[in-house]
């Protein structure tokens, strides 16, 4: 049916709490301090909303202040890491990969070291802001760096997870965050393991019927995911959901099993297609196992203000839009 | 003002002299590369490896050591020159350079050579690396100066500035930057191109104590950096007025020396200038 360890309500979205992934985060954050006194926090000028704040209560000492200079965050991060600290650096995805990427790629990346780098308000849920703060490329620009690994949680449990693990991972780690509330639909006990998918739904299982389509999501998408493979099982096609919350290190393995056992693949980010998880999914199967794919994300366009559910809608990310891509890809098989 | 014997300066300026001539010679061999910049700031290198800060070239990972960091890796090759003469590598690896294999990049990186501390090239983030490893230091309550050197056209790009504000504020003492000004870039004059003067007043500005000096007078160099680590309460930056070049008469303060080496010819003349000028070293100086 679906993971036994995902939460018992999980069709029921009045019955999940809803919380944004920063603010699992923002808890992850103060429990890797606790765990290793090397864990330092720097935050550029957006202490509050990316819930750097809570760090900074419990560790005034390892807190540093940058102000709106995003450069800088990456590039002295650097040198705390070089002395031998474990920074972890805040702001928006659209300023931090945004605007250092250079300074992420040169003086971090290149040198292996152990910085997070944490992108907030990433994709067009952040709404009323606007294209400008609407970080749709970071996915992108963040795996194509050697060395760095890019975590991108469903949920707000999964988020603090990541955070933990990412503390723990002896390397640069890029976690992409997002400021709207979403559904918390894993628990303490769902599993969480750097580098490794999880099948959140199981067509088979669920519907009696050998699964024709998988989806494979990143972020809150994938709870939007769950609910049209359960929507369309109701409708007679069986459908299996993987999250893939590691972009990069890619799961190939399991990514290859899921694809020879579905036959055909749509893959589901609040991200531009190209480059992003679906790219990767794309060219992990091209080159020994393709198959008819599908691509629900944002199609070569910026975004722009509205609500997070009005954007969905217009950009084609909602349940009914993943509906229709999967049965574009059964047609195809 | 001297600070340090005679014959101390004597070897110091013999050291910086050696060390242009592994420059000119590498970069020939290389066959392409920075020759201006690196010439120019053979004395900061010589007096930094072989005087002023503290290192040990065997424990290269000691926790109190300077830490000596490279904004403008372009004019690496005097530093692999001054490390390899001060025996962190053999001084037969330097023809290494910018080959296929080497340890000796372009431009360098830390996970070639651990004691180069940093990676860089783009221009402009050195600083920032410094304040962070300074920052971390003085968190831990350790004892070492980390030094920055950096090019004048850096001072063009933002992250410089973004850099020196976190210094400031923060009042890192342990931090020391240097600035190579010698006037030139790829483009031309920085003053045409770009200007960045008032560079002393831009500094003070932004809470640091300046300190001027003939970045070409070793004796001078290691007077200032004697005075910045005797000073508290601000972080300090050393403008040292440089000649692109020095040392070699027909390219000096030339410009579109910035980014090119030596051809063989050339590098036969430039050897035997500065063959020449060790010879004055040698008889001249007072001691």
């Amino acid at each position: 049916m679906f993971d036994p360890k995902l939460h018992k309500d999980l069709f029921s979205k009045i019955k999940l709490e809803q919380k944004a992934t920063r603010d699992g985060f923002g808890l992850g954050l103060v429990e890797a301090g606790k765990q290793d006194a090397r864990v330092v926090a720097l935050c550029a000028d957006l202490s509050e909303s990316t819930r750097t704040e809570w760090f900074q209560k419990e560790f005034p000492e390892r807190y540093v202040e940058l102000g709106v200079a995003e450069q800088n965050l990456a590039a002295l991060a650097s040198g705390m890491a070089n002395y031998g600290k474990i920074p972890f650096i805040m702001s928006y995805a659209a300023f931090s990969p945004g605007r250092n990427n250079e300074q992420i790629r040169t003086t971090i990346s290149l040198n292996n070291f152990p910085v997070k780098i944490v992108g907030c308000h990433a994709g067009l849920s952040v709404g009323p802001d606007g294209a400008t703060h609407q970080a749709l490329e970071d996915i992108g620009l963040m795996r194509m760096q050697p060395n760095m690994t890019v975590l991108v949680p469903c949920d707000s449990n999964e988020a603090y997870k990541a955070t933990v693990a990412a503390t723990k991972h002896n390397g640069p780690v890029y976690i992409r965050l997002a400021r709207e509330k979403s559904p918390v639909f894993t628990t303490e006990e769902t599993s969480f393991e750097i580098g490794k998918a999880q099948i959140f739904f199981d067509g088979h299982s669920y519907s009696g019927k050998l699964p024709e389509v998988g989806i494979i999501a990143c972020g809150s998408l994938v709870y939007s995911a769950i609910l049209a493979a359960r929507e369309l099982a109701e409708e007679g096609v069986s459908v299996s959901v993987m999250n893939l919350a590691t972009i990069k290190p890619l799961d190939t393995q399991s990514i290859r099993k899921f694809a020879k056992d579905c036959g055909g693949i749509v893959t589901v980010e609040e991200h531009q297609v190209t480059g992003g998880l679906g790219s990767a999914i794309a060219e992990c199967l091209a080159s020994d196992f393709p198959r008819p794919m599908e691509f629900v994300g944002v199609h070569d366009r910026f975004g722009q203000s509205g609500t997070a559910e009005e954007l969905y809608k217009e950009y084609g990310l909602t349940v009914s839009d993943i509906k229709i891509a999967v049965k574009k890809v059964r047609a195809r098989k | 003002m001297s600070f340090i014997p005679p014959h101390t300066i004597k070897e110091l300026e013999l050291k910086a002299n050696e060390a242009r001539m592994l420059v000119v010679d590498m970069l020939e061999d290389a066959g392409s590369g920075h020759t201006a910049g690196p010439l120019g700031i053979a004395d900061i290198f010589t007096a930094l490896y072989f005087h002023s800060a503290k290192h040990d070239v065997h424990n290269p990972d000691w926790e109190e050591r300077d830490r000596i960091i490279l904004s403008n890796g372009h004019i690496v090759p005097i530093r692999y020159a001054v490390m390899a003469l001060a025996g962190y590598f053999p001084i037969e690896e330097l023809k290494t350079l910018r080959k296929f294999g080497s340890r000796l990049q372009g431009h360098p990186e830390r996970s070639k050579i651990f004691a180069l501390e940093t990676t860089s090239g783009p221009l402009g983030s050195g600083l920032s690396q410094a304040a962070g490893i300074a920052y971390a230091g003085r968190m831990d309550n350790k004892k070492f100066t980390t030094f920055c050197l950096m090019s004048d056209g850096e001072m063009q790009t933002g992250n410089i500035w973004e850099a020196a504000m976190f210094a400031g504020k923060n009042r890192l003492s342990n931090l020391i930057g240097i600035i190579d000004r010698n006037n030139i870039q790829i483009n031309g004059m920085t003053e045409d191109v770009m200007p960045i003067e008032p560079l002393k007043d831009k500094w003070e500005s932004f809470n640091w104590h300046v300190i001027e000096v003939n970045g070409n007078n070793i004796e001078e160099v290691v007077y200032a950096i004697d005075t910045a680590r005797a000073i508290y309460e601000k972080p300090i930056m050393i403008i040292a007025h440089t000649i692109p070049g020095k040392g070699i008469k027909e390219i000096e303060f030339d410009y579109t020396w910035h980014g090119k080496p030596p051809t063989k010819e050339e590098e036969q003349k430039f050897l035997k200038e500065l063959r020449t000028l060790r010879g004055k070293i040698e008889s001249t100086h007072h001691d």
